[in-house]
């Protein structure tokens, strides 16, 4: 079973005591301010976790993997991520 | 932005919050998705993206250095994939901006 925003709120609601609309309006706060900052183009660094880089990524030619025909690719911004040293070593415990 | 910055700006998003408060649930949120990881279990937040784990096979590698054999061990590694919504909202930003 995946994780999903719901079994994080519902942490914070038992762990910290907020009440569930509290712990709800603050999850979703930090989930949209993250996406506004990589939306802007800017890096995401969270300490501990990892790192959001958004990059730009140049006009470039694919091909449809099916047909085998030349297809332009648009310029386009995509988000990468990086984990960092400590949740890599966290799965690797 | 960083871990910090992220912290004020939600804090100062939501009222009668303080940002100990924020700090807390900024912890708790990349906790939980970090003892997810380290569990196996797979993480989706929608409209940002989703988090899996995947394992790594050992392999022999060399150290660029002195060029000796080393076998480098088997280890798990998070992926990061990009949700539909933010996706989109990256690229309509660049798109306006063009």
């Amino acid at each position: 079973m995946a994780m999903t925003k719901a079994d994080i709120v519902e942490e914070v609601f038992k762990k910290l005591g907020f009440s569930k609309s509290q712990a709800s309006e603050i999850v979703e706060t930090v989930f949209e301010t993250m996406k506004e900052t990589l939306e802007r183009g800017e890096k995401l660094k969270i300490s501990g976790f990892g790192n959001f880089v958004p990059r730009d990524k140049k006009t470039r030619i694919g091909r449809n993997p099916k047909t085998g025909e030349a297809i332009e690719i648009s310029a386009r911004r995509v988000v990468t991520f990086k984990a960092s040293p400590v949740l890599k070593a966290r799965m690797n415990a | 932005m960083t871990k910090s910055q992220l912290i004020e700006t939600v804090t100062s998003r939501i009222q009668n919050v303080s940002k100990k408060d924020v700090e807390l649930v900024v912890e708790t949120i990349f906790g939980c998705m970090t003892d997810a990881l380290a569990k196996d279990e797979r993480i989706e937040i929608r409209g940002l993206g989703s988090f899996v784990a995947k394992t790594r096979d050992a392999r022999e590698g060399r150290n660029p250095k002195t060029g000796e054999k080393v076998t480098v061990p088997r280890k798990r590694t998070p992926f990061f994939t990009v949700g539909k919504e933010l996706k989109e909202r990256v690229n309509v930003k660049r798109a306006a901006r063009a």
